[in-house]
């Protein structure tokens, strides 16, 4: 079985577009921490000491070449819940990370509240959004229609996997959109995955992108494990609302390098294959690490470096999480209305 | 007799009908190879092909709409929603137009077709995979709705879904799904919609109540039993319609009637069971009707704090009899 996507076979030639060495070193950083992040969540759930993960694995090149297009805290964000390394590129911690996986009160997302990878942030512009997919489709097209009412120059980005493309709030916000030219850009990024299901089952096109045509807007497709070729299309998206020209949709083609969640064993749908394939071409953290290697930003000392740093920081958030409080029982009452 | 637990008994049920009737198909996400995230439909691709299983595409409102569809031309769908929560993009299809489709046609049009879904909390599924759906559609004529609490009315209660010739939205709580173990007979029986079990016979007070929460009803009646209170346990198995001889006949009975469930308090089934008792079993009554019910909160909570707060218990059902007992 293939995800039939099409995609380059060999990983692409990075070129260095104008990112310097310290920010692309950065962006590599980003991407390691967030690797590393969820390989813990993982044991951590293993262990049993957090219920839930639902993993950014595959998708990282994607998220920190977007995020690096944006202005944190400026423009808004509605992720979605493999969006780990968004988050953390646009300036959520590994700690506030950690708390969201140990449901602490502590927790910035939702305190404890909702499930793991359900990011909010009202510093960063980072827009709560709920499990039940593709509604934060329609906010983003909401937020951007603010931003121009009200002449400021934010836009806004929203993230949705392809199988969630398959929902009317899909269709029915990128319509509105377009309708209105709206500064959003709205990514997909197409893993060929939903849970089980194959993309040639949720739709009967093989580009997501190819959609675009038919509301009236741009439509591009690029490689996920290529992070200047998404820094690039995202430049121009992001451009492009701006200067008032309307919205884009942009889909990354990434790798679901885990299963689907920690509930799930991919194995019982999922050839290995299909998985050993997708990952050698186009597993982001290592095509990313080669280009830095090339292009001579890279060695075997820094690499050491970064993964010690990036360990410290990993163990720091896991202990700053798991000593953390839970949220107090009847904090299950609060907040309904607003209080006070 | 051979003991099955919730899961089994569901996907006991589809494969007998599937077997029983050609025109019986299978729709929703994740249900053919994957054989849905709870394993409801697995096997069942491999036995009956992708013309009966059919994987559809990420969108609740179509596979609900796509359901009416086949139904009206000549099948019998059974269509899978993922979670209770994510019905609700399918609201417009199910209110609308199942709901409506024979009462807007004068009778002309049938929809004999069943929508399943797992509902309910204590599985650290936080806000959107845990919610209790059943009051919404409960409301709703034209509907019926079914919420078994048992793998044997599980199975004969989704055979007699598929077979009806109206709209079932058939709940399961997911809980239950492998933690409730029960005997079920090989073969052919069905149950009838509509009507409620008596499941623990008792004389002092009665618990009204349905789903999960009648496994934690039966076990803080076993509690007050040592303590000495007799406690009569009715599982209503149909919320629409309401079984109301069988609400009467207990209230009658007892005189005392505690009305749980795990769905929040305001605009849910207990109100409209208090109701019925009010109207028609007033002399009968020793007390006022209780309910006890999840907190009127939005949803629960991920961390198990906010989890535990927020779900019945036995200790919690055991303690609300207790003060209707004294009163
Ligand atoms: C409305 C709705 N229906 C069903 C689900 C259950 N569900 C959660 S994720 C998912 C698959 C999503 O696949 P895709 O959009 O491709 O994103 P990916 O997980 O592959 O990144 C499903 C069916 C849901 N969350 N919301």
């Amino acid at each position: 079985m293939s995800t039939q996507r099409q995609r380059r076979a060999e990983a692409p030639e990075l070129k260095p577009g104008q990112l310097s060495k310290p920010e692309l070193l950065q962006m590599y950083r980003t991407m390691l921490l967030a690797r590393r992040l969820d390989e813990r969540m993982w044991l951590l759930n293993r262990q049993g000491k957090i219920a839930f993960v639902i993993s950014c694995q595959g998708h990282e090149g994607a998220q920190v070449g977007i995020a690096k297009a944006l202005r944190p805290g400026v423009d808004w964000v509605l992720p979605y819940y493999r969006d780990l390394a968004l988050v953390l590129a646009l300036g959520m911690t590994a700690r506030e990370a950690m708390l969201g996986a140990f449901a602490r009160a502590e927790d910035p997302s939702s305190g404890g509240r909702q499930m793991p990878s359900h990011y909010g942030s009202p510093r960063l512009r980072i827009v709560s959004g709920s499990s039940p997919v593709a509604t934060q489709i329609p906010h983003a097209v909401g937020v951007a229609l603010a931003s121009k009412l009200r002449r400021e120059d934010a836009v806004a980005v929203t993230c949705l996997g392809e199988g969630s493309t398959s929902q009317g709030d899909f269709h029915e916000g990128l319509n509105f959109a377009a309708v209105h030219s709206l500064p959003v850009v709205f990514v997909c990024e197409n893993n060929g995955w939903a849970i089980s299901t194959p993309l040639r089952e949720e739709m009967a096109v093989k580009r997501v992108s190819k959609r675009a045509r038919a509301y009236g807007m741009p439509g591009e497709t690029v490689d996920g494990s290529d992070l200047l070729g998404v820094y690039e299309a995202m430049q121009r998206a992001v451009a492009r609302a701006r200067q008032g020209e309307g919205p884009t949709l942009l889909e990354v083609l990434t790798v679901r390098l885990t299963s689907h969640s920690s509930d799930d064993n991919q194995f019982t749908y999922r050839p290995k294959k299909e998985l050993a394939t997708e990952t050698r071409h186009h597993e982001p953290l290592a095509a990313c690490g080669r280009y830095l290697r090339q292009a001579g930003i890279l060695d075997d000392a820094k690499a050491q470096e970064l993964e010690a740093a990036v360990a410290a920081e990993v163990d720091d958030a896991t202990d700053y999480a798991e000593r953390a409080a839970p949220p107090a029982p009847e904090t299950l009452l609060e907040r309904v209305y607003a209080e006070g | 007799m051979p003991q099955k637990n919730v899961v089994e008994a569901v996907r006991d049920a589809l494969l007998e009908e599937m077997e029983r009737d050609p025109t019986v198909i299978l729709m929703g996400e994740d249900v053919g190879e994957r054989g849905g995230v709870f394993r409801a439909t697995e096997g069942l691709l491999a036995k009956f092909g992708p013309e009966r299983v059919i994987d559809a595409p990420l969108a609740e409102s179509s596979i609900v709409g796509v359901a009416i569809g086949a139904a009206v031309n000549g099948f019998r769908p059974v269509a899978e929603i993922q979670f209770a929560d994510f019905i609700l993009p399918a609201v417009n299809q199910l209110i609308s137009e199942a709901a409506k489709l024979r009462y807007r046609s004068n009778g002309a049009f049938g929809r004999p077709l069943t929508v399943r879904t797992p509902y309910g909390g204590g599985v650290h599924g936080a806000l959107y995979h845990s919610q209790s759906i059943e009051a919404l559609f409960a409301h709703i004529p034209g509907l019926k709705v079914v919420a078994p609490s048992t793998p044997y009315d599980t199975k004969g209660l989704l055979k007699a879904a598929i077979r009806d010739p109206d709209p079932v939205l058939f709940l399961e709580h997911k809980r239950a799904y492998r933690l409730i173990r029960g005997e079920v007979p090989e073969g052919e029986y069905v149950l009838p919609i509509g009507k409620a079990e008596v499941k623990r016979q008792g004389t002092d007070l009665s618990l009204i109540t349905y789903g999960l929460t009648v496994h934690y009803g039966l076990q803080a009646a076993e509690e007050l039993a040592r303590e000495g209170v007799s406690v009569e346990v009715l599982d209503l198995r149909t919320l629409l319609p309401l079984d109301r001889e069988a609400v009467l006949a207990t209230a009658k009975k007892t005189g005392k009637v505690l009305i749980a469930h795990e769905d929040n308090l305001t605009g849910g089934l207990g109100g409209e069971v208090a109701a019925i008792i009010a109207q028609d079993a007033f002399e009968w009554l020793d007390a006022p009707v209780m309910r006890l019910a999840g907190p009127d909160v939005p949803a629960m909570g991920y961390a198990k704090t906010l989890e535990d707060a927020y779900m019945l218990s036995p200790e919690k059902i055991a303690a609300a009899l207790r003060k209707l007992a004294a009163y």
